[in-house]
Formats: C-alpha cells, sequence, structure tokens
C-alpha cells in the first residue's frame, strides 16, 4: 500500500434512535487529542437533540425491557463480539483521545469489551439475586421481581472515555433500561464508533442514544426533563452535581451521585451500578382452590 | 360435553324435563348448555371469602341486638335428631322441647321445625299437632343419597303421606362431581313434584362439594330445580356448615331473586353449636342479603346441641348472672 | 340501613388510655421540655382536644440527632447485633403486651376504626419489630453485599395516615441494621409515637437511640437538613417529598420516599365478582381512604360495568359509619378539618367536571371531621378526581374495553405505587402484573401488607423499599448500596 494515499476521514455525529444525525442545532467543536493537534470536529449535541434521544429513549423501552432476559444477554454479548472487530480502531482513538500508551490503549479497551461480557452474564442472573419469594403470614404467594427503571439520562466520565463510558452505559442496559448518555467532553471519539457498533449490534434503535457534547449544557435538560426516570451523574461537573440533584427532584428521579473522582474504572463493578435503576415489583396473589 | 359428542344422545327419548323459571328457560336445554351456563357463574375466590366471613365475624352484638339475636335463632332453629337409635319416645320428647324451648320462661320462642327420618314423621306431626311448628323429614337415601331414582322417590313419597310438610333430600355429590348436572336437575325436580305441597330443602352437602365455586354451581342449580331452600349439609359429614360456604349460598340466593324475582331460603346444618356462631350467621344474612331473610320463613339453622346453648345466654341476659346447663332440658 | 336486627353500640373501653394533659419531647431517654410553641392535638370524631403536644425547634432537632449521634457512636454501633436483635424483640413483645391500649390511643387520635387499628396497624407494628429484630444479627446473609454497615444517624418523618404501624416501618429496619433514629411524628397524631418512647424504656433500651421530636413541617425539616444525619426516610405527600429531595441534593445523605399514589383497582369481566367487589370498597375505604395505595381509581370492564357498580353501591350501603370506637364502625372519621377540606374540594371539582356522583343515605355525627364513602362514575382520565390523590373515600370508576386499554389506562399518572387485578386467568394476571408500572401489585387481593414483602413506588410515589431485605438496603452501606 503506498504511503502517500490520503485518507478518507470519519464525519463524528451523534447517535440517536439508530441513526447518525447531526446536531439540530448545526453546531460542532474540535476535538483534540491529549496533545492538542486536531482529531475531528464532534457534534455539539443541543437540548433538542437530548428532547429528541429521550422520545427515542422511552419509544425503545416497552420492547428492550420486554425482551427477555435471556435475549438481552445475547444482545449485550453480540455488542462485545462486534467491539472485538474494531479493536484496532478502539485503541487507536483511546491512545489519542487520551494519551495513552499503545499497551494501556489495549488494556482499556480489551477491559472495555470484557465488561460488556460481564454484563451480558448477568441479565438472567438479576431477577434471582434480587428477586424472590416473600414468606408472609396469610395464605398468599407474594413474589418481588426487579424491573427497569425507565429512561436513564447517563452523564459519561469525562476521562475514561471508553471504558468508564461501557462501565456506566452496560448495567443500565443490562437491567433492561434505555439510555441517553452525554459523552465525555473532551475525548467523545470512541464514544460514537462505539454507537457504530451498537447499530451494528441487534441492539434495537433508540436503546441507547448518545449524544456527544456538553454535560454542563445538556444535562440540566435531562435532569429537568419529566419523562426521565433517572440521572446517573457520574460525569457531572462537580459544581454542578448539587445544582442537577435539585433539578432532578421535581419528578423524583432516581439520581446516582457522581464519586468524588473519578474511579478506577477496572475495578470489579458490582451490582453497585445496576440496583440503583432498577424498581422492586411485588405481587401478591391469595392461595386458594 | 357428551350431548354433542354421543349421537345416541341426541337421538335418545327425553322425558319432559320441569322448565327452569325465566330468564333461564332455556339454560337445561343440553347438557352441555347447562355445563356452559354453571360454569359460566362468577367464580369464587376461597380466600377472598374466608376473609370477609372472618371481618363479619368481628361484629360486636350487644344487650338489644344480642337479646333479639337469640330469639330470631331460636325460632329458626330446626331441631333435628337422625340417629339410627332414635325411637318414637326420642322424638316426643324433642317435640316438646320444640314447643316450650325453656320451661322456666314462657316467653322464649318455639323452634322453626322438628327434623327426623321419614319413618318418625308421623309421630312429630302427632306430637306437634296445632302448634305450627313444622316437621322435617330427610329423605332420598338420607345421608349419602346413593339408591336408585325410584326408591329416593317413594322415601319422599312415604315421609309426606307419614305427616311431613318440609322434605329435607341431598343431591347425587356423585353425579354432581361427575360432571352430570342435567342428572342432577332431573333428580331435584322429580322430588320437588313428589313433595307436593311440602317444602323442598336441597341439602347440597358441601364438605363433599370442597370448593366454593361448586357450592355456588350446586346451590344455582338446585335453585333453578325448583328447591325451596338450600341446605348445606348432612351433618355426616366434615366440614359441616361453615361461614364461607353460608355466605356463598346466600350471595347465591341474593342473585337468584334479583335475576328471577323468587326468593329461596338457606340452611346452614351441622357445626353450629353456640350462641356465638349462630349470631355470626345472623349477621353474614344482614350484611350479605339483608332483612329480607332474617326470618325463620327464609333462614333455618339445621342443630341439636345449638338450642341449649341459645338458652343459656337467654337466661343469662334476662337474669343478669351466668348459667349452667342444668338450668336447660336435656333433649 | 334500617333493619330488623340493628346493631346497639359496642364501644370499646377508653378507659385502657391514660393520655397526660401535655408531653414533652422524647430525647435521649428523657422527656423534655420543647422549645417551639406546644400545639393541641385532636380527637377528629369530636373535635375534643386531647393533649397539649410540645413542638421541636431547630435547637431541639439539634439535641436530639446529638444524641442520636452519641448512642450511635458508643452504644448501638458497637453493640453485638444479636443483643441489638433482642431489644426489637422486646419491643415486639411490648407492643404486643399493650396492644389494646396502642388501638384505643390510634383511633382515638387518628380517627380510624378500633376494628382496623386493633386487627390491622398494632398487630401488623408489632409484627416489623418482631420480623426485623431476627435480621439483626444476620446481615452479613442478606445478600446486600460483603460487610453491610450502618449509615449512622436516621432522620424519618412519617405521616399521620399509620401512626404507629409508619413509625415501625421506620424505626424496626434502621435499629435492626444498627443505626440510631430521630423521628418526627406527624403533627395531628403524635400521641402513639409517645407511648411508643415509654415502649422504648420499658425494653430498657439505651438513651438516645430512638428520638421522638414533635412538631409540624418546619420540625420535620429540621430533621431533614441537619447536617449530621446520614440517611433520610420519608413518607408523605410527592410535593413535600419533591422539596426533601431537593434539600439532600448534594448531600452524602441517602434518602427513601414513599410518596402518593393514584393506583388503580383493574376488574375483569370474568372476575370473582363478589370478592372483587370487597376489594374495592377494601381498597378505597380502608382507613378512610387515607392510604398511599388506595385503590382510588376502578377501571372495570365495560360489559360488567353496571352489574359491578350495583353490587358496588349495594355493599357501600352496609357499610356502618361513625364512632371509630365503636367496635362494628367501618368508616371513621377524616384526620383533620384540613384534609376534610381537600376532600370536600376535589369531590365538587369531580361534580362540576361532570363525573356523577353517588353516596349511600348516611347520617354523619354533628361534631368531628366525616365524609361519606363515595363513588364517581362517568369518570375520564382527563378529570382531576382521576389524576390527583383525593387522599379519602373516594372512588373514581372508569371503564376499559380491553387489557390493552385498561393497562394504558392503569399506567397513564404519574404516580405508581400499586395497584389491583381481578380476573379467574391466571396467565392474564401474570401479564397484566407485568406491565403495570407499579410496586405493588395486588391480584385478586388488595391492600395487603407483610413485613416480609417489600413495599414501595414507582415513578413519582417514591423510590426505596420498605420491608422484606429489599428493605434492609435504605440503611445500609456495602459494597452495593
Amino acid at each position: 500500500m503506498s504511503s502517500d494515499r490520503l485518507a478518507v476521514r470519519k464525519t463524528y455525529k451523534l447517535y440517536v434512535n439508530g441513526a447518525f444525525p447531526r446536531s439540530e442545532s448545526g453546531r460542532t467543536y474540535e476535538v483534540t487529542d491529549a496533545k492538542g493537534h486536531f482529531l475531528a470536529n464532534a457534534a455539539l449535541a443541543s437540548r433538542k437533540d437530548a428532547r429528541d434521544a429521550v422520545v427515542a429513549a422511552r419509544a425503545a423501552f416497552p420492547k428492550w425491557s420486554g425482551a427477555t432476559a435471556y435475549n438481552r444477554g445475547q444482545v449485550l454479548y453480540r455488542v462485545a463480539e462486534v467491539m472485538e472487530g474494531r479493536h484496532v480502531q478502539f485503541c487507536e482513538e483511546v491512545a489519542a483521545g487520551e494519551g495513552l500508551s499503545s499497551g494501556k490503549a489495549r488494556a482499556a479497551v480489551d477491559a472495555a469489551i470484557d465488561r460488556w461480557v460481564w454484563y451480558a452474564g448477568w441479565t438472567d442472573k438479576l431477577a434471582s439475586v434480587l428477586g424472590g419469594a416473600n414468606p408472609v403470614a396469610g395464605p398468599y404467594f407474594d413474589f418481588s421481581v426487579p424491573e427497569p427503571t425507565g429512561v436513564v439520562a447517563v452523564l459519561a466520565p469525562q476521562r475514561s472515555s471508553l471504558l468508564g463510558l461501557v462501565s456506566v452505559l452496560a448495567p443500565v442496559l443490562a437491567g433492561g433500561n434505555t439510555a441517553v448518555v452525554v459523552t465525555s467532553k473532551e475525548r467523545p471519539l470512541p464514544a460514537v464508533t462505539l454507537g457504530e457498533v451498537l447499530a451494528t449490534s441487534d441492539v434495537p434503535a433508540g436503546v441507547v442514544n448518545l449524544l456527544t457534547g456538553d454535560a454542563e449544557e445538556i444535562g440540566p435538560w435531562l435532569a429537568e426533563h419529566d419523562d426521565v426516570d433517572a440521572v446517573d451523574l457520574t460525569g457531572a461537573p462537580a459544581r454542578r452535581a448539587m445544582e442537577l440533584e435539585r433539578l432532578a427532584a421535581g419528578s423524583i428521579k432516581r439520581v446516582l451521585r457522581p464519586p468524588a473522582e473519578e474511579p478506577d474504572w477496572t475495578a470489579d463493578p458490582g451490582l453497585a451500578r445496576m440496583t440503583p435503576f432498577l424498581e422492586t415489583k411485588t405481587v401478591w396473589h391469595p392461595m386458594g382452590v | 360435553m357428551t350431548d354433542l359428542l354421543d349421537p345416541h344422545a341426541l337421538a335418545a327419548e327425553t322425558p319432559p324435563r320441569r322448565e327452569p323459571p325465566a330468564p333461564f328457560r332455556d339454560v337445561t336445554r343440553s347438557g352441555a348448555a347447562f355445563r356452559a351456563f354453571l360454569h359460566g357463574l362468577p367464580g369464587v375466590d376461597q380466600v377472598g371469602a374466608e376473609a370477609r366471613t372472618a371481618v363479619l365475624g368481628t361484629r360486636s352484638i350487644k344487650t338489644t341486638a344480642k337479646a333479639w339475636a337469640i330469639d330470631t335463632a331460636i325460632a329458626m332453629v330446626d331441631l333435628t335428631t337422625l340417629e339410627g337409635a332414635d325411637t318414637p319416645g326420642k322424638v316426643r320428647s324433642l317435640a316438646a322441647k320444640a314447643k316450650q324451648p325453656d320451661p322456666t320462661d314462657p316467653a322464649t320462642p318455639q323452634v322453626a321445625a322438628v327434623c327426623v327420618y321419614g319413618d318418625l314423621a308421623g309421630i312429630a306431626r302427632e306430637a306437634l299437632a296445632g302448634t305450627g311448628i313444622h316437621v322435617a323429614a330427610v329423605a332420598t337415601a338420607f345421608p349419602s343419597g346413593r339408591a336408585s331414582r325410584a326408591v329416593k322417590l317413594a322415601d319422599v313419597q312415604d315421609a309426606v303421606a307419614n305427616g311431613a310438610d318440609e322434605i329435607d333430600m341431598v343431591i347425587d355429590r356423585g353425579a354432581f362431581l361427575a360432571g352430570r348436572y342435567l342428572d342432577v336437575y332431573d333428580e331435584i325436580a322429580a322430588v320437588k313434584e313428589a313433595c307436593g305441597d311440602a317444602h323442598l330443602k336441597v341439602i347440597l352437602e358441601t364438605g363433599e362439594l370442597v370448593t366454593l365455586d361448586n357450592v355456588r354451581r350446586a346451590s344455582w342449580l338446585a335453585m333453578l330445580a325448583g328447591g325451596d331452600f338450600i341446605k348445606t349439609s348432612t351433618g355426616k359429614i366434615s366440614p359441616a356448615a361453615t361461614l364461607p360456604v353460608c355466605l356463598v349460598m346466600l350471595e347465591a340466593v341474593r342473585d337468584f331473586r334479583a335475576a328471577t324475582g323468587r326468593q329461596v331460603g338457606v340452611k346452614p346444618a351441622g357445626g353450629i353449636r353456640t350462641t356465638k356462631d349462630a349470631i355470626k350467621h345472623l349477621v353474614l344474612i344482614n350484611e350479605t342479603v339483608g332483612p329480607d331473610w332474617l326470618s325463620p320463613d327464609w333462614f333455618r339453622f339445621g342443630a341439636s346441641s345449638l338450642l341449649n346453648d341459645l338458652l343459656l345466654q337467654r337466661q343469662k341476659l334476662r337474669t343478669g348472672h351466668y348459667s349452667g346447663p342444668d338450668h336447660v332440658t336435656v333433649d | 340501613m334500617t333493619s330488623v336486627f340493628e346493631y346497639a353500640p359496642a364501644p370499646e373501653s377508653r378507659s385502657i388510655v391514660d393520655i397526660a394533659p401535655s408531653y414533652g419531647l422524647f430525647i435521649d431517654g428523657e422527656f423534655v421540655d420543647g422549645s417551639g410553641e406546644p400545639f393541641k392535638t385532636v380527637n377528629p370524631a369530636t373535635e375534643e382536644v386531647l393533649s397539649e403536644v410540645a413542638s421541636g425547634t431547630e435547637a431541639d432537632v439539634d439535641r436530639a440527632v446529638r444524641a442520636a449521634r452519641r448512642a450511635f457512636t458508643r452504644v448501638w454501633g458497637p453493640m453485638r447485633p444479636a443483643d441489638r436483635g433482642k431489644y426489637l424483640f422486646r419491643i415486639a413483645r411490648l407492643l404486643q403486651e399493650r396492644a389494646r391500649e396502642f388501638a384505643v390511643l390510634e383511633s382515638l387520635d387518628n380517627g380510624k376504626p378500633i376494628r382496623e387499628s386493633r386487627d390491622v396497624d398494632v398487630p401488623l407494628a408489632a409484627a416489623h419489630f418482631f420480623y426485623h429484630a431476627g435480621w439483626a444479627d444476620k446481615l452479613d446473609w442478606a445478600g446486600l453485599g460483603p460487610g453491610p454497615r450502618p449509615l449512622g444517624v436516621a432522620g424519618q418523618v412519617i405521616p399521620w395516615n399509620f401512626p404507629l404501624l409508619m413509625l415501625a416501618w421506620k424505626v424496626a429496619p434502621a435499629l435492626a441494621t444498627g443505626n440510631t433514629v430521630v423521628l418526627k411524628p406527624a403533627e395531628t397524631t403524635p400521641l402513639t409515637a409517645l407511648l411508643f418512647a415509654e415502649i422504648c424504656r420499658q425494653a430498657g433500651l439505651p438513651p438516645g437511640v430512638v428520638n421522638i421530636v414533635t412538631g409540624a413541617g418546619d420540625t420535620g425539616r429540621a430533621v431533614v437538613e441537619h447536617d449530621d444525619v446520614d440517611k433520610v426516610a420519608f413518607t408523605g405527600s410527592t410535593e413535600v417529598g419533591r422539596s426533601i429531595a431537593r434539600a439532600v441534593a448534594g448531600t452524602r445523605k441517602k434518602l427513601t420516599l414513599e410518596l402518593g399514589g393514584k393506583a388503580a383497582n383493574i376488574v375483569f369481566d370474568d372476575a370473582p365478582i363478589d370478592q372483587a367487589v370487597e376489594g374495592i370498597v377494601q381498597g378505597i375505604f380502608f382507613n378512610q381512604g387515607h392510604v398511599c395505595c388506595a385503590g382510588s381509581r376502578l377501571l372495570v370492564q365495560e360489559n360488567v360495568h353496571d352489574e359491578v357498580i350495583a353490587s358496588l353501591q349495594r355493599r357501600i350501603g352496609t357499610l356502618r359509619l361513625g364512632d371509630p370506637l365503636d367496635k362494628n364502625t367501618d368508616i371513621g372519621a377524616i384526620n383533620s378539618a384540613e384534609q376534610l377540606a381537600r376532600i370536600r374540594e376535589l369531590s365538587d371539582v369531580g361534580e362540576a367536571e361532570g363525573a356523577q356522583r353517588w353516596q349511600p343515605a348516611c347520617e354523619l355525627p354533628e361534631r368531628g371531621y366525616w365524609f361519606p364513602p363515595t363513588v364517581f362514575t362517568d369518570v375520564s382520565p382527563a378529570h382531576r378526581i382521576a389524576r390527583d390523590e383525593v387522599f379519602g373515600p373516594v372512588l373514581s370508576v372508569l371503564t376499559f374495553r380491553t387489557p390493552d386499554e385498561a393497562v394504558a389506562k392503569a399506567n397513564n399518572t404519574t404516580y405508581g405505587l400499586s395497584a389491583g387485578i381481578w380476573t379467574e386467568k391466571g396467565s392474564r394476571i401474570l401479564k397484566i402484573a407485568d406491565r403495570l408500572r407499579a410496586g405493588v401489585v395486588w391480584a385478586n387481593t388488595f391492600n395487603k401488607f407483610d413485613p416480609t414483602s417489600p413495599f414501595g413506588g414507582y415513578k413519582q410515589s417514591g423510590y426505596g423499599r420498605e420491608g422484606g431485605r429489599h428493605g434492609l438496603a435504605a440503611y445500609l452501606k456495602g459494597a452495593d448500596q
């Protein structure tokens, strides 16, 4: 292959309702690598893009939450498979965006793929682990099951552009929720590529919506949106977290507060990122003849 | 279903069948239709029915209400003896008690009826002459009902001839549980005819029907076939009368009257031994079907030992102090 | 109802309770004076003043939180879990021993029928302590992650509809998991909480483990907003829940909310009709409809509408309204003049919007706060009485034609606390239960509660669960909390 071939560059766009639109606002912003060199122009999502994303996520919720847990597990596993095929591309984008050595970038991508696999295995175990029969004092069969909360707005981590993103997104999906994600502002490119993976890996349109842009700008609109059921503030700017939580109180949203600082995403995630976005439904029925 | 599947069933000559009252005239046109009707009745949730009667069981009936309830209950008693060892002497003794339940207080009401085996109905009739107390006789191969139709009808005719003006028949539970509802229907209708002017009480033997769904279906079946009363039990099978069973039967007579205009009575029998039990039943009537059924014409207790407990409680209310078993008569 | 069988009055004796003319705050194991202006608590059935109760100020709340912190650090936190459990077992037994006293006092202060306080509220409250007592030394096996630890001081604010039972729902899990408590009872119903303070003393509970600070909304706000509170648990209106969620935003405080509801009670044409009618009655008239999970929207299949409504009206005609202490009373008094005004207002709106109001012939006592059982038919989803929580004995009837329509209408609310399904078809129950967005689904039953069974809402009915293994999570921190 001749080295003087001029590369065909990718246009990085939003991922909403299974499609890749530009921002309705027409805005873009310059994304650079860790050293400040131009990488691409990313779409700068607006509040209206967020609005459209919530509509898509709500529309996708019945089917995704209603799919069998086995089916959701297979879809999430499929995401890992398709990501594996784009391993090199993810490594390059993570290395450039996060300024990592190729070895560290590879480790982050490996961990991100493995995280999908981990959560893929959780879908059909959650009900057994979190639900169960309740021995009430009376002639009733009484059981509790976990159910997804609904549409979850996720402010993704700012630093870990792929592993961090997958670590907050996959648990939301595993429980059967749909997601509107605001990606890392300065490191959005792996998210867009992840969108391309999701679009080709049996994840129904609207289940995941990825908005590149500024959590500070879009976060309040999502936090206050009456049709959003929960917010994950992990990537929220620290000084805005309290305000976002206050806005979320208006419709009694479930809120996952931001950690004091961005955690080590390679640690074992446990259940702590799934349970905040699960409701418990308890069903009673008499036992008679 | 057999009627539909079995060509001979259609071809077979069917005897004329007693027609159920409007608007249910056509429900007995075939076994399948009758089954569809009975199984189309609303289901009964056992736990819900039990919960309802448990709450009503907590009603606190005091002072004047209690006095009224005790007298009403006494007047509703079908004073019963159904033993192989029954003799004319035993029946006369029972009749004497029926006429004057409490010798110490002539104001005590008489009971509604004396209930005996058919061969002793004549003795009871003679002993109760002129009192207005009814003579009820169990019939139709009581308590099992396992005899041919002809024998059952002869049993009924004999009891009526002996002077019984109320007949307590048993349904064919075997046929009912096997789904031969029309057979059960035809038998009740035939017995009703054999009764002539005598009132017919239809014993469902709910302890053998087991489910409350069956109790509701059997209640409707018996009412459609012409029963004047539906009665829970023979007293020979446990469980006999229970509050949830009585609740379902009361709901059935209520709904039946609303649909047809004909009022049918209810008689729980067996296992009601205390005043408290009796008052729970009166409360159940009061809050399920209302005062229309709060009379011996429409509600009876099939019982023997209940009467003495009612009398003891009555004495306590009258005198203000507790009484004891030697202050009421043995039967 | 006129009948030949009129029940004579059967009042439960009031002499079993001994109400003091005034009560202080229970802080650090002692009754102390409050700094605020004392307020009166009245019997809503007679408007008689029962007692005067201290009002806690910020300073009082601060004292209570300090006492709770001290008790947490020095005594309750370090205590052997099995011993914590034994204290809770003692409390459960003491509640059982003095059950009648609690029931009478609850009916006097709240207006609910003695039949309910005696047979539901008090036995369930004792059961909650008994159940949670057993958890105290078994938390490692609760499946809530490794090494769960208590949060610290729990600030709890409870409503007036089930004063003692809501106390039990809050206090029992908090103590079992090793937390200490500052509890603010409702302004109109403080008395059983204060009697509970006496139970704590009889149980020998270390001072400061349970602190009870009476007062109105400001006292509650002081509890919620106190900096040294680690956990806030609230049951009450969605409006107040919102302001609490705002107040704890940006803090470390863990929050659980149990808020309003507008539950759909769905009756299909194949339902066991007589039991369904009982369930409808139990669903909306239990506790005068002062129940967050009340089945206040009856969704009845159109082809059985007339039959169901006729049965329902006949059944409502047998309800006995009157003296809460009469053992035969089914419907007691409305808890306060304020609540009565809200019920009246919403009912009038219902009528003005075109719904048909039906009430049984029913005499209301002259004194006290009363509202007859009420059914609105011809209600459309756009009417306020189909959307707003009335929190009173007012049922709105809507119809549906297909299961899909039933689910759509049932879910068409911002609330999601509970729902009911009545049908004899098992597979339909499971499918509809699956599709309802509600935290508790009662199928062929309604308004059943048990300490082992998690209770709590979806959507704007709140978050967090009370009861069962799930309820423990609200009071623990660990890997997965």
